[in-house]
């Protein structure tokens, strides 16, 4: 066991009993502070694996920006506890088992390529912020742009939404 | 028992050992900057200010610190427990943290920790500025959270007015410094400070980002659009509606009594640090002597001594006719250890010149500091509407223009 393995594994298991709590609490303020230490868990892998402006952008965007706006809007809305049912007939015959499947084939891609991941050594492959840009405009300008139409959609989806509250 | 010793002499230890240290002065310069903001403030409005504990109430922060940890430490009904003690910790933790990346000198100490060097520097990462700028984002939870758990309407809405002061002027805050940035193409605030040094104009002008043209263009507005949003990102007068008393009682933290209101406190004065800091370093040149360091201005060297034995023997002579007996044998004893330390730097010019850069660095943490009193004691609160109205239609605009002005002119100078 070295150092960064440790720190591996004590940043993942924060970030699975972050997620599993933000499912499992009660209050949306729970809810949302779960969500937060997964966001900087994430950071922190990242900052492992040598990306270190990715890791900064993630805390800056996702644990600042985006997050704080979660908390704002429960906050605001003052948001109360959650009710809970029990499964619904969707979830029982066709959520449980897709995420059964789900989960499989994760395991079965974690099991038959795990070595191969494992020995993908790069640190600093993706540090620089030039090399960063570089790639983001060149080699994945398509993705990058489809990302950012993604996100309009959804901002224009949520103005419509906001709009047939009002009339 | 080898492995303990190996644990000892490590650069762990060292870090270790640095961070300690760090702590114990980062919190006894906040515990100093209340009583210095109190006395500043008292005498711009022609009061004395604390005078009673101690000699000029030089141990005002002593009791307020004991006061603190002795007062009954009450949480009201029906709080969140775990957020509610959650967001001190989460407030003071991230303010102190950010203290890490922040550089104060540009050389080792001239003696090493068991062959590791010793920088004076906790850590100087690549991304120290947003490394920075990560943990001011993520500072907000403290306050806006500390708002939600009290379980009361003045601290909620004072952490739904800090929460939404704070994101809307860390957008401004973030472009102010892109054009500096961008002028020393990296994050790394060391490469930052030494993208300063030199001299424009005829030799005479430091090259310092907020008026230098030497590696870009004049990034002076950027500092305006920094250091505004900054006072306002740090819920400082005249930005700070937050805990705004003649409205909400004391804004979030209304609730927190005894050490946890403590923690509030020293978070914000440790902020107001890293902030004054981050404008050393990012506009005015970091550790950079505003002096030419040609043989005539060599004479600038002995400014920290010309401060410190005047100011020394002054407090001696204050001290003699000071009214109280304890006054009178203790203020000799600090201005005599002042002027000492001012004439062994004359006598040990290797000292002097090593603490040359910490000095100017300290020097323009100190000014901005006085600037933060200053405002304090100047300005009033704005209001709500013309808060959003400043972050939004004034700061973010300016800042873009000047970043677009800053990447053209950065652009037409790069050669092909």
């Amino acid at each position: 066991m070295n150092a960064p393995l440790i720190i591996f594994f004590v940043l993942a298991a924060l970030a699975v009993i972050g997620a599993i709590s933000l499912i499992l609490q009660k209050h949306p303020i729970h809810s949302a502070l779960s969500l937060i230490v997964v966001m900087v868990a994430l950071a922190g892998l990242y900052l492992l694996m040598g990306a270190e402006f990715v890791a900064a952008v993630q805390i800056i965007v996702y644990g600042g920006a985006i997050m704080v706006l979660f908390v704002f809007v429960i906050m605001l809305l003052n948001a109360g506890e959650e009710e809970r049912t029990d499964f619904s007939k969707l979830a029982k015959f066709g959520g449980l088992p897709l995420a059964l499947a789900l989960t499989g084939l994760l395991a079965a891609a974690m099991v038959r390529h795990g070595g191969a991941v494992q020995n993908q050594n790069v640190p600093g492959a993706l540090a620089d912020t030039s090399t960063l840009s570089t790639m983001l405009f060149t080699t994945f300008v398509y993705p990058f742009e489809l990302t950012s139409f993604l996100i309009l959609v959804a901002i224009m989806g949520a103005l419509v939404l906001a709009q047939r509250e009002k009339s | 028992m080898s492995f303990l010793i190996s644990l000892l002499t490590s650069v762990w230890a060292l870090t270790f050992i640095k961070i300690a240290l760090l702590l114990f002065i980062v919190l006894t310069v906040n515990a100093y900057l209340t009583w210095f903001e109190r006395k500043v403030v008292a005498h711009m409005q022609s009061r004395i200010g604390p005078h009673r504990v101690g000699p000029h109430g030089l141990l005002q922060p002593a009791a307020d610190g004991l006061k603190f940890l002795f007062k009954e430490d009450a949480m009201p009904a029906g709080v969140d427990k775990f957020v509610y003690l959650l967001a001190p910790f989460l407030a003071l933790t991230l303010a102190l943290s950010s203290l890490a990346v922040i550089p104060f000198g540009p050389k080792p100490l001239p003696f090493s920790f068991f062959g590791h060097q010793i920088d004076l520097w906790i850590t100087n990462p690549d991304i120290g500025l947003l490394i920075l700028f990560a943990v001011t984002a993520l500072g907000v939870y403290g306050v806006a959270l500390a708002g939600w758990a009290s379980n009361s309407k003045y601290p909620l809405l004072g952490g739904l007015r800090s929460s939404a002061q704070m994101v809307s002027y860390e957008l401004a805050l973030t472009m102010s410094v892109v054009g500096v940035v961008l002028m020393a193409n990296t994050f790394s605030l060391t490469q930052i400070i030494e993208a300063q040094s030199g001299r424009t104009f005829w030799g005479i002008l430091p090259a310092w980002n907020v008026w230098s043209v030497h590696g870009g263009f004049p990034q002076i507005v950027g500092f305006l659009c920094f250091f505004i949003a900054a006072i306002a990102e740090t819920n400082r007068v005249p930005f700070d509606l937050p805990e705004a008393e003649s409205e909400l009682v004391a804004g979030f933290h209304t609730e927190y009594s005894s050490f946890k209101f403590a923690m509030f406190f020293i978070a914000e004065y440790t902020s107001m640090i890293t902030v004054s800091a981050l404008c050393t370093i990012l506009f005015f040149g970091g550790w950079n002597s505003p002096f030419p360091s040609t043989d005539l201005f060599k004479i600038t060297h002995y400014l920290p001594s010309l401060i410190l034995i005047p100011s020394g023997l002054w407090v001696v002579y204050d001290g003699i006719k000071y009214e109280t007996i304890w006054g009178r044998m203790v203020l000799p004893v600090i201005g005599t250890i002042v002027t000492a330390v001012g004439a062994a730097l004359l006598l040990f010019p290797a000292a002097n010149e090593f603490i040359q850069a910490p000095f100017w660095l300290l020097a323009k943490i100190f000014f901005f500091l006085f600037f933060y009193v200053w405002a304090r004691g100047t300005l009033p609160r704005f209001r709500y509407d013309q808060l959003m109205n400043i972050g939004w239609k004034l700061l973010l605009p300016v800042s873009i223009v000047n970043v677009i002005i800053t990447a053209g002119v950065v652009l037409l100078r790069t050669k092909p």
